[in-house]
């Protein structure tokens, strides 16, 4: 069986360079399938990353309770007192909380790719902010000034909106806000906000209510302890969680309608590609029906033909998955998009395609050839030998 | 002589659409071992049917075929494929060769179907070339070979497993009488010189002469001949 199935197989394959034309159709259908399911499947997987790199398992957001995201959230200043200097959170050499009690606004502006409105975070810190956040770091300019409209622009957000570099000058509320720095936080959702400092952006938007404190606690076992003092506290209604749950959550409804989206346009785009490979490798049998008859008349078995159509089929699929995967790979990993978030505001994120993205998408190619090389192959054996040594 | 071929009333009916066609009528031959012969009939006479029954690529619908002491109509397709395999050699008016194996690769595939080793099957292949007359040509493609070259590449391939039978469906229908001949003297010289029992269909009153023995059909019936039971 094995001889004779290679032997088949081998001829087939000798066989494509006559068929090109017909093969090519089952190549390229199954190679932009793929391409656009992985480039979908890496928008998802790049604003996993972006999200959930944002978090660390020693630090803790605490939000009003019930609220979903921090533009929904509000707290009092009393209330963030309280929070900061709950057990667990961790105090610096002067014994004050690493803690930063911080306001979300929406600003807008114009994207650079398309010139259209965006929504952008504006993130007011207090003085900690930093020091907790150790992997924001300053890249160019310096560090806004407390009391006076500065601000300093994460460098995802530089690269995606206009009027952002150091120097800029920013209008919002009546005023107007000068760009002073630029800052990395090792590609997290940070790195797509604007920061100024807490008291200057309060003061700005006529508010007296923060929204969010992020404390840094004593180690990520404090969770617990912190997490228990404050929702016994009958002066509070707060929500905490670890800094990676909440931004995990903030994640899940865009990836999953991306996953969706992939999916469902992947599905429909498949059925195409199973149409096209259908087509081919009936082609194919047909092209090679005396053929195929002249081996079965000689004493090939079934099975041997079934195999190798088979192999034509998954074989060809690959190649086509292959270079889907591959042009995939190079043209949209680690391309820079922006999509909204849960703030209503404007996540910007590379797009990572991984090796598991990668051998799963080619995974799929290999089963839309499987399908797409069934039914023929099924001929391909029924093919009754001497109707078709006759029809020859 | 023992017969190697052995049809008793064999009825073979085709359906087309809601007609039932019926090719062969309760035929029944014997072809004794190391006979040659040659069967011949108008169009639609049924001879190429009675040549796929005896070739075991095709049951009949009533009767028992006996060929090679095996009663084939029994067979599953499975078991069929086998027996064709060990039992029969085929050549067919066209050739019907694998336009992408050379003359050498086309000659080896029976081989494949049985556990010779890879240096044995060359050396078989050889062989059958050198009978047919075309060792030099080997390495060639069928399309760059005359008709009367592939022709002769092809009755290499059915002779190279050393079946019992050749079954040669109109092998000169294609081949100027020239080429026609000398086709038909290799079948003449493997038949006498080699023992092989020969059932060849063709319409060519001057290739069936080549022949020991002649039978006719005709609207699915034997009318004459020196070979029948």
């Amino acid at each position: 069986m094995f001889k004779q199935t290679t032997a088949i197989t081998a001829m087939n394959l000798r066989a494509i360079p006559q068929r090109l034309g017909t093969s090519w159709v089952i190549v390229i259908g199954i190679a932009v399938t793929v391409a656009v399911l992985v480039s979908v499947l890496a928008m998802a997987q790049g604003f996993k990353k972006t999200l959930a790199s944002t978090g660390r398992p020693d630090r803790a957001i605490v939000l009003r309770g019930g609220s979903n995201a921090e533009l929904s959230s509000t707290l009092s200043r009393e209330n963030t007192l309280t929070i900061m200097d709950a057990t667990g959170v961790k105090k610096d050499a002067d014994g004050k909380p690493l803690a930063s009690a911080e306001m979300v606004a929406v600003v807008a502006l114009q994207q650079r790719k398309t010139g259209t409105a965006a929504n952008v975070t504006l993130r007011g810190v207090g003085p900690k902010a930093f020091e907790l956040r150790p992997e924001i770091h300053l890249v160019a300019g310096r560090m806004f000034q407390p009391a006076v409209r500065e601000l300093i622009v994460g460098k995802s957000a530089v690269a995606q909106f206009k009027g952002t570099e150091i120097g800029s000058r920013i209008a919002f509320r009546d005023s107007e806000w000068t760009v002073v720095g630029e800052f990395e936080s090792n590609g997290d959702a940070h790195e797509s906000e604007l920061m100024g400092d807490i008291e200057t952006v309060l003061s700005a938007f006529r508010r007296n209510l923060f929204q969010s404190v992020t404390v840094l606690l004593d180690s990520p076992e404090a969770f617990n302890a912190f997490k228990d003092k404050l929702t016994t506290d009958p002066t509070l209604t707060v929500d905490v969680k670890r800094e990676a749950e909440y931004y995990a959550e903030q994640s899940k409804q865009v990836s999953k309608l991306l996953n969706f989206l992939a999916y469902f346009v992947g599905g429909f785009m498949a059925i195409g590609a199973i149409f096209g490979a259908l087509n081919t490798m009936y082609s194919a049998v047909s092209a090679r029906s005396l053929e195929i008859a002249t081996l079965r008349a000689i004493g090939f078995g079934a099975g041997a033909v079934v195999v190798s159509v088979f192999v034509e089929a998954l074989l060809l699929s690959l190649i086509g998955g292959t270079i889907g995967a591959g042009v995939a790979w190079l043209v949209f990993n680690g391309n820079t998009v922006n999509t909204l978030g849960s703030n209503f505001t404007q996540v910007v994120f590379h797009l990572t395609v991984t090796p598991g993205l990668l051998l799963g998408a080619i995974f799929w190619a290999c089963v839309i050839g499987v399908v797409g090389g069934l039914f023929p192959a099924i001929r391909a054996a029924r093919l009754p030998v001497a109707t078709a040594l006759r029809a020859a | 002589m023992s017969a190697i071929v052995s049809l008793h009333n064999v009825v073979k009916t085709y359906t087309r659409g809601k007609q039932t066609v019926e090719v062969l009528h309760n035929l029944s031959i014997e072809i004794a071992q190391g006979d040659f012969v040659a069967l011949m009939g108008p169009s639609g006479s049924g001879k190429t049917t009675l040549l796929n029954l005896i070739g075991g690529l095709d049951r009949p619908s009533k009767g028992e075929v006996n060929v090679a002491g095996e009663r084939i109509d029994q067979l599953s397709s499975g078991q069929l494929a086998k027996w064709r395999a060990r039992h029969v050699g085929f050549v067919f008016q066209f050739y019907n060769l694998m336009p992408m194996l050379s003359a050498e690769r086309n000659v080896e595939l029976p081989l494949l179907l049985t556990n010779l080793s890879s240096a044995r099957r060359k050396q078989n292949v050889q062989a059958a070339l050198a009978v047919v007359g075309l060792a030099e040509r080997a390495k060639h493609k069928p399309a760059e070979l005359s008709g009367g070259q592939a022709q002769r590449v092809a009755i290499a391939r059915a002779l190279v497993a050393d079946p019992t039978l050749l079954v040669c469906d109109e092998p000169t229908g294609d081949l100027d009488r020239t080429t026609a001949d000398e086709i038909l003297h290799l079948l003449q010289m493997l038949n006498k010189d080699h023992g092989k029992t020969i059932v060849m269909v063709t319409h060519d009153p001057k290739a069936a002469e080549f022949a020991s023995h002649q039978l006719h059909l005709d609207k699915g019936q034997l009318v004459e001949g020196s070979v029948h039971a």
